[in-house]
């Protein structure tokens, strides 16, 4: 487990599966739904993925929140 | 909603008849941003009737990027829109429907790959002629170029190869028509309503003459179908077909408008910033050369990662955004930032004036692309106020298609060319009397083709 986790907004979620794209091992958005995430607190190793994940969303509506130590 | 209130602050200036109107045709900028020197987050500028409450900020932007239709209307807001689109083509759709379409439309992820094709095949037309060395007018080259692009990809290939220059002129004098008196009257009886109503008639004119084609060679089969095909095709409970030369004209106005003149401003921008930073120009054309050497397609690399060149496209945006205001009307009473707003008046966010907010962009007059490299990452730290794109349920759905098309465009222009300025650099600018925002003439560029390349 990373120091990390991911949150969404699904207010802001309009279903663009960018994410998915990315990285299609922590995203899942079904057609015509809201992205779903399959493991809010990915290891270190996917934090790349992640990140690049987050930049893709086209609603902004991923973040990555760094943990407390 | 609390009892202490303070009413919105109208800004200095516009004693005249139409209010700040003549200030807004002039310098919208300038007005907007003195709006936030005097007045803070939240002020107000009159435009003819109507008071218009601009909002800056994260707090405030946040609040007009998560409204819902119901509370911030769209349609309305734009009153110069309907006589360019014509009577029952919407402006824009709920957010509900604009996902439907999304997972409908040609802008999808998957279709991306053959866009970028297009789009090099496109840029690759427009240049066969250019010879060794040459000067182009940037406004008329990436007018014209997604002119094509646009209609490749939005409505299918056989219709732009039926299109010629011709097209890409009346659909220019069109966004010419959106002259801020609109607010007045979008029908009154000025030159470039005239034009505008003029341009859209001969826009008609075309579209009818490739719809007669169309019905007198039917496509043989259905792989040779575009959209085109399949409107002509569609009849009534009587019979006859379903769409005018002038409903159809309306539709394909609106699939494009929004991807356009944003597309090729950004475009200009680009090339401009790039020229005027000539180390970040070899650092961007270094970084191509070397991502190309392996010789895969533009196909293949406008969809992937370029991040010198897209973090030169995103400070471009923050810089020259295509669209300076976004407008809605307010369907009910709401509270932002102590302040009310009622029923019935315009509120606006300013991606022009946000952008260069100093506290979330520092030095903000500054071209700095690095300052989307980690950690700094301004653009996804500052979601509510790097907006060239908008934000939140309205952001731009094509925001995908439109980087990777400017990443396909100068994936070809600069490995194949140099460029230089053809006038001196502070006299490229954007031309604000139209709300539909267009670089101004002239904007002359010196090209060369590149030797250390065959």
């Amino acid at each position: 487990m990373g120091n990390y986790r991911i949150e969404v907004d699904l207010d802001l979620c309009q279903g663009h599966a960018m994410c998915e794209l990315e990285a299609p091992e922590y995203f899942r958005v079904p057609k015509r739904g809201e992205v779903e995430i399959l493991d809010s607190e990915p290891p270190e190793s996917a934090r790349l993925d992640i990140e690049r994940a987050v930049q893709s969303c086209p609603t902004r509506a991923l973040t990555i929140v760094d943990k407390e130590n | 909603m609390s009892g202490s209130l303070r009413e919105v602050q109208r800004v200095s200036g516009g004693e005249d008849e139409h209010g700040h109107l003549e200030e807004f045709r002039t310098d919208p900028i300038g007005l907007m941003q003195r709006v936030r020197e005097e007045c803070g987050d939240v002020g107000y500028f009159q435009l003819a009737s109507k008071k218009v409450i601009l909002l800056t900020g994260a707090e405030a932007n946040e609040f007009f990027f998560r409204s819902a239709d119901e509370d911030l209307d769209q349609a309305e807001a734009y009153p110069f829109m309907t006589p360019i689109f014509g009577k029952g083509v919407v402006f824009d759709a709920s957010p509900e429907r604009r996902k439907e379409m999304l997972h409908n439309s040609a802008l999808r992820g998957d279709h991306m790959k053959s866009h970028a094709a297009t789009i090099e095949r496109e840029v690759r037309r427009m240049t066969a002629d250019w010879g060794d060395a040459g000067e182009i007018d940037l406004l008329d080259f990436f007018a014209e170029l997604t002119i094509y692009t646009s209609t490749a990809c939005l409505i299918g290939r056989k219709f732009r190869e039926q299109l010629d220059s011709r097209f890409a002129n009346y659909y220019h004098l069109l966004e010419r028509g959106t002259d801020p008196l609109c607010y007045v009257d979008p029908y009154l009886p000025i030159e470039s309503f005239k034009v505008r109503d003029e341009a859209r008639e001969s826009l008609v004119g075309l579209v009818q003459e490739i719809m007669n084609q169309r019905i007198a060679n039917p496509p043989a089969d259905k792989s040779d179908r575009d959209m085109l095909d399949v409107l002509v095709s569609i009849k009534d409970e009587a019979g006859d077909p379903r769409f005018s030369a002038d409903e159809i004209t309306g539709m394909f106005i609106s699939l494009m408008f929004a991807g356009h003149h944003t597309s090729a401003g950004t475009s200009s921008w680009t090339l401009i910033e790039l020229m005027n930073h000539p180390q970040i120009l070899s650092a961007v054309t270094g970084e191509l050369d070397d991502l190309y050497a392996d010789g895969e397609e533009v196909s293949f690399h406008a969809l992937r990662q370029i991040p010198a060149l897209e973090n030169v496209i995103k400070e471009t945006l923050r810089l020259h955004p295509p669209l300076i205001i976004l407008m809605r009307v307010a369907k009910g009473e709401f509270e932002v930032r102590g302040h009310p707003i009622h029923r019935g008046e315009f509120v606006a966010a300013s991606p022009a004036v946000s952008n260069r907010i100093p506290e979330d962009f520092p030095d903000p007059e500054t071209f700095d692309p690095d300052r989307y490299d980690k950690p700094r990452e301004e653009d996804v730290l500052h979601r509510w106020t790097w907006i060239p794109f908008g934000a939140g349920r309205h952001r731009c759905v094509g925001a995908a298609f439109g980087t990777m098309q400017i990443k396909a465009i100068f994936s070809v222009l600069l490995r194949e060319y140099e460029f230089e300025m053809a006038q001196p650099g502070d006299t490229y600018r954007n031309d604000h009397s139209k709300m539909v925002v267009q670089l101004a003439r002239p904007a002359k560029v010196r090209y060369r083709k590149r030797q250390s390349r065959g």
